[in-house]
């Protein structure tokens, strides 16, 4: 009887280990996100100790790495918006439409067969785009648009808004999918034509579901960082023409990492000032896409 | 032309226009490949895959960045595989009611899978090489990957833990078991499958990331092999990159042809997950 009560015992201290070392690998994601504030946190401060942030917020031109110091991180705010606006101008309007397509349209083969090609497109690593973009689609664009330079806006852009249109073009169904049929029916017995149905009933209902994906492919664009690497050039410039070199957030981070930057120094600690501007634009996109999911969620409950 | 009419002209326009628009993607996906392999395919052969990197393009290999690779994916394997399935097996098996702390972890997991690859970088650079002091290493790469894809094996790991019935561990239970030996001997088995998918998925995420990489400060020429984990090392996309933005001819053969070992590389990591799920899918059924 010792011997079982022994068991028993040694066997509770053994769950409660159990317990403990799960709940340190679950607590582990904490850890990660302090981690990512902290480490950026240190260096921006740091940074904010020699360089005004009225600086950093208003002055248009970012030289951190020439004689002329200037820290306006403007000029990389202005590349990444256009890169991620010209990608988003390409994903939106084909992630929809292929959503709508393969949601009202298509017939359950056709779309069993094409969504995981389309997927594929999302798996392919970044790099290979950014070759993509830069040996193919600028020579390509060129032909037409003879005043692009071999780095531009335009090419990974383009190229970045193919590669996020399966993430719209999955989410916007879901959300399709998600619509009661008795809506779809109500509209079809009163004559309306699939056009009718899926603009005037089936987009409106799933909405907040749609909005929610697009401020995602947002929120990718924004952090995407090889493609507009190898193929938008190293100019950090503020304006917003699409056919000139332009430099992004993500890329000026790459630009220095390659260098013999020293650590320690001003021109080491802009990374992670430029990488805390980016942690807090993606988070914010985050929160507003997740906020906008759980509000769809709500509605057809 | 009546209103009818108009509204079906409408509507097989919309039609043709949406099919269309599903078209693009998929061309869009064929030009790439097609476009890859007619650059690259001819640079492949064996002197490729076993030399070093090289001033001359036709000289140099990918051997480094190979060797490199499958460390720094064995390395990553074995970190996040345990800890991302034990975190998911908590979440799932061990939270009975939602308190704070697991609401709290939910939403950070949430958080965490949304943000930029590069922003890992600069942790492992802020944690592992400064403060860890772990240096350049295949330990530091393999443990920044490892925090950017624990979201997502956890992610599946939950989704596939789900999706085992009830009714299986409430016989466990009744039967006297305790809930470790529950979750071990009945509950993660059944869910393996799902689990072992969803990190091979995550692993193929992993074999691709360049940034994070890069900004820890792997090195991008590389001409001996890593002897243990605190070696320097380089992978397979860091050589791409390095190779596509040298202006010479010879080195976009080269990051093509590399291209495809790596391509090559994510479909087998892909054909397992999908073989493995159709082998332990049949073994299973209730």
């Amino acid at each position: 009887m010792k011997s079982f009560l022994d068991r028993r015992s040694r066997q509770r201290i053994f769950e409660r280990g159990i317990h403990a070392a799960l709940l340190l690998c679950a607590s582990l994601s904490i850890f990660t996100t302090i981690g990512i504030i902290l480490a950026l946190f240190f260096e921006t401060f740091e940074f904010f100790k020699e360089v005004s942030i009225i600086e950093f917020l208003t002055d248009t031109q970012w030289t951190p790495l020439f004689v002329d110091k200037h820290f306006g991180i403007l000029s990389l705010v202005a590349g990444t918006f256009i890169v991620s606006f010209i990608a988003m101008c390409v994903a939106i309007p084909l992630g929809i439409l292929c959503a709508i397509y393969l949601s009202e349209y298509s017939s359950p083969r056709f779309r069993e067969v094409v969504k995981p090609v389309l997927e594929v497109l999302a798996g392919i690593p970044t790099v290979v785009y950014g070759y993509f973009a830069l040996l193919f689609v600028t020579p390509l664009l060129k032909s037409f648009i003879p005043g692009l330079s071999g780095f531009n806006a335009l090419s990974p852009g383009i190229v970045m808004g193919i590669m996020i249109l399966p993430m719209v073009s999955s989410m916007s169904e879901d959300a399709m999918h998600a619509v009661p049929s008795s809506l779809r029916e109500g509209a079809y017995a009163l004559g309306a034509t699939r056009f009718q149905v899926a603009t005037k009933v089936v987009v409106p209902a799933a909405l907040s579901g749609i909005m929610s994906s697009f401020v995602l492919a947002v929120s990718r664009a924004v952090g995407e960082t090889m493609i507009v690497t190898i193929a938008a050039g190293q100019q950090p410039r503020f304006s917003l023409n699409p056919l000139v070199p332009i430099e992004t957030i993500t890329a000026y981070i790459v630009q220095v990492s390659l260098g013999d930057t020293p650590a320690g120094t001003i021109e080491h600690k802009t990374i992670f000032a430029a990488g805390m501007t980016l942690f807090i634009f993606t988070l914010a996109l985050n929160l507003i896409s997740n906020w906008l999911k759980e509000r769809f969620r709500e509605e057809y409950r | 032309m009546n209103r009818l009419a108009y509204n079906k002209l409408v509507d097989r326009f919309f039609k043709l226009a949406a099919l269309a628009a599903t078209i693009v993607g998929l061309v869009f996906l064929f030009t790439l490949v097609w476009d890859i392999a007619h650059d690259g395919a001819g640079r492949i052969s064996w002197s490729f895959l076993t030399s070093f990197p090289s001033r001359r393009p036709e000289r140099a290999g990918i051997l480094s960045a190979l060797v490199g690779t499958i460390w720094i994916m064995g390395l990553t394997a074995v970190f996040a595989f345990p800890i991302g399935v034990g975190a998911g097996v908590y979440l799932e098996e061990y939270t009975k009611k939602k308190n704070w702390i697991t609401r709290l972890i939910e939403i950070n997991i949430a958080n965490l899978a949304g943000v930029p690859s590069i922003i890992y970088g600069l942790l492992g650079l802020g944690i592992f090489v400064r403060a860890l002091s772990l240096e350049r290493s295949l330990l530091t790469g393999a443990l920044t990957l490892t925090l950017l894809i624990l979201p997502i094996i956890i992610i599946s790991t939950r989704e596939a833990l789900k999706a085992v019935p009830f009714s299986i561990r409430e016989a466990s239970y009744a039967l006297g078991a305790t809930r470790w030996q529950t979750t071990y001997r009945q509950v993660l088995p059944v869910a393996l499958p799902g689990i072992l998918t969803g990190t091979i998925l995550a692993l193929s995420r992993a074999i691709g990331e360049t940034a994070p990489l890069i900004t820890i400060g792997a090195l991008t020429y590389i001409a001996f092999l890593p002897e243990s984990v605190f070696d320097p090392f380089t992978v397979l996309p860091i050589q791409i990159f390095n190779w596509v933005s040298r202006p010479q001819k010879g080195f976009a053969v080269n990051a093509a042809a590399a291209i495809i070992v790596l391509l090559f590389l994510t479909l087998i990591l892909n054909s397992i997950a999908i073989y493995l799920r159709h082998r332990f899918q049949r073994r299973i059924r209730w």
